[in-house]
């Protein structure tokens, strides 16, 4: 299968960026050293090319009943230049996919636009195009993957570099805000949102000028390796790791974004997730930090003290900012306490570690 | 990206690199290696007086991305132990041949070097 590039791909190259394939994309996972963009990021700023994210809008009048029938959390709350983190689910309440949902600034030709995962573009418009045709609803849904680049910047100094590219007021954007304006003169979206904990920005612009936008934000360039590294510390989620249809069929109690979950909402999955609500989840995600030397991994076994399984990890890493090993784990709810007493299983060897609550950093 | 290969050292394919001096073999991995690895975070070594066998794993170093097993280029006992390592396991992406070697080994059989690779050979595997 030929793997879709994104827009800023010659740059990349040109910049000795090394790349992975990640949901079908090829996609820069490093270009100095995961320490070095990951430490930049905290401590000042760094810009991440994020064009493999889906983009698909949803125009019309019942553009908000189709998107609020798909998505759990209440879109009907949204002011146009607002957003909020959601989750799809299926019929049993597992997680296909997570997404940010935008109901774009007044004045935008289209009234939602949702950023689904990594190559889950083309289910999703279709799960949309499905629902709407099932359910009679007049919206126009269409997947602008490939009409869009998408560029995080991200770290305390964000606000400042971003401010001296655009005429947009960032002070007036709060988290989880949408505008519109140029930046570096390029017509795009400017969203107060971003995955790694810090002050920061989600540009979206036509592909054509991805290289003005990415080449006027003058800071450390950062690829999927920090991405993700960044994304741990803070305990946010990683399809296809922390939740999967098929290999990590998930709840979003599960998961622990329950926050998401509109209940007084109807959407596909709520009658299962209104019976995991009332009784608890039976297992959590949960934070781990290893107490023995080692590195926990995805796959790893999680057990009790004498060796009971319980669990397994979905991410681990070295945290670069601690400089400790942290992971994320699901476990049964009785495991679930912060400071409980387990073990991890490295390469056959169990060692010490304790459960802790996400994030791992203070933001 | 050219890299170093010092040329009074032997190596093996999967990027261990020895530095035989009478009957002292020193091990360590190449700069190829700690470059594909990325950010070395911990590293896994033997005790001292551990005996290892030519070709088997006898450690392991862990980037932030990856794992990788590391094998001993040739047979003996081990005498030493950088237990720098411990600690600054980023010496191996600073300094892979000198500051971040990993063991001493007292060879049990130096017939076993002339199968490694010389400096030119391994140059042509990581070109």
């Amino acid at each position: 299968m030929t793997l879709r590039a994104p827009p800023l791909s010659a740059v990349h190259q040109r910049a000795d960026a090394s790349f992975t394939d990640f949901g079908g994309w090829e996609m820069p996972v490093e270009f100095e050293s995961i320490r070095t963009e990951h430490e930049a990021v905290r401590s000042e700023v760094g810009k991440f090319d994020v064009s493999h994210m889906g983009q698909i809008t949803v125009a019309g009048p019942d553009a908000a009943t189709l998107t609020q029938r798909l998505t759990t959390n209440d879109v009907t709350v949204l002011d146009p230049g607002e957003a909020q983190y959601g989750a799809i689910t299926d019929e049993d309440g597992i997680m296909l996919d997570d997404t940010v949902v935008y109901r774009l600034p007044e004045g935008a030709a289209d009234e939602f636009l949702f950023i689904p995962n990594a190559g889950h573009d083309g289910e999703m418009t279709e799960r949309w195009l499905s629902e709407r045709d099932e359910r009679g609803l007049d919206a126009t849904v269409t997947n602008r993957t490939e009409e869009y680049a998408m560029i995080a910047v991200q770290g305390p100094d964000a606000p400042d570099l971003l401010s001296a590219e655009t005429e947009v007021s960032l002070a007036g954007l709060s988290r989880f805000e949408v505008t519109d304006g140029p930046v570096a003169g390029v017509d795009s979206l400017i969203a107060r949102t971003g995955y790694t904990g810090e002050p920061g920005f989600e540009i979206l612009c036509p592909p054509d000028d991805a290289e003005a936008v990415w080449g006027a934000l003058e800071c450390q360039p950062c690829g999927l390796g920090a991405r993700d590294t960044l994304r741990l510390e803070m305990g946010f989620l990683l399809s296809g790791q922390e939740f999967h249809p098929v290999d990590e069929p998930r709840t979003p109690y599960e998961a622990g974004i329950g926050w998401t979950v509109k209940l007084d909402t109807e959407f596909v999955g709520r009658d299962a997730l209104e019976g995991v609500a009332a009784d608890g989840p039976e297992e959590k995600l949960i934070g781990i930090e290893l107490i023995d030397r080692g590195v926990p991994r995805h796959g790893y076994d999680v057990t009790t003290p004498d060796g009971e399984p319980i669990g397994h990890i979905t991410s681990g890493t070295m945290s670069p900012t601690l400089g400790a090993p942290i992971a994320l784990a699901y476990v049964p709810a009785a495991y679930a306490e912060p400071g409980t007493s387990i073990r991890v299983v490295v390469r056959g060897e169990p060692k010490k570690a304790r459960t802790r609550s996400t994030p791992f950093l203070d933001r | 990206m050219s890299f170093d290969v010092p040329d009074d050292l032997r190596y093996l394919e999967s990027h261990e690199w020895v530095r035989v001096a009478g009957d002292t073999a020193e091990v360590g991995i190449t700069a190829f290696a700690q470059d594909e690895l990325g950010d070395v975070v911990f590293v896994e070594l033997p005790e001292e007086g551990a005996e290892l066998t030519a070709a088997e794993d006898f450690g392991v170093v862990e980037s932030i991305k990856a794992v990788s097993d590391v094998y001993a280029p040739v047979s003996g006992t081990v005498t030493a132990v950088n237990d720098r390592l411990r600690d600054e396991p980023e010496l191996l992406n600073e300094d892979p041949f000198g500051d971040g070697w990993m063991l001493k080994v007292e060879v049990a059989d130096e017939s076993e070097v002339d199968d490694l690779l010389s400096p030119d050979a391994y140059r042509d595997q990581i070109e």
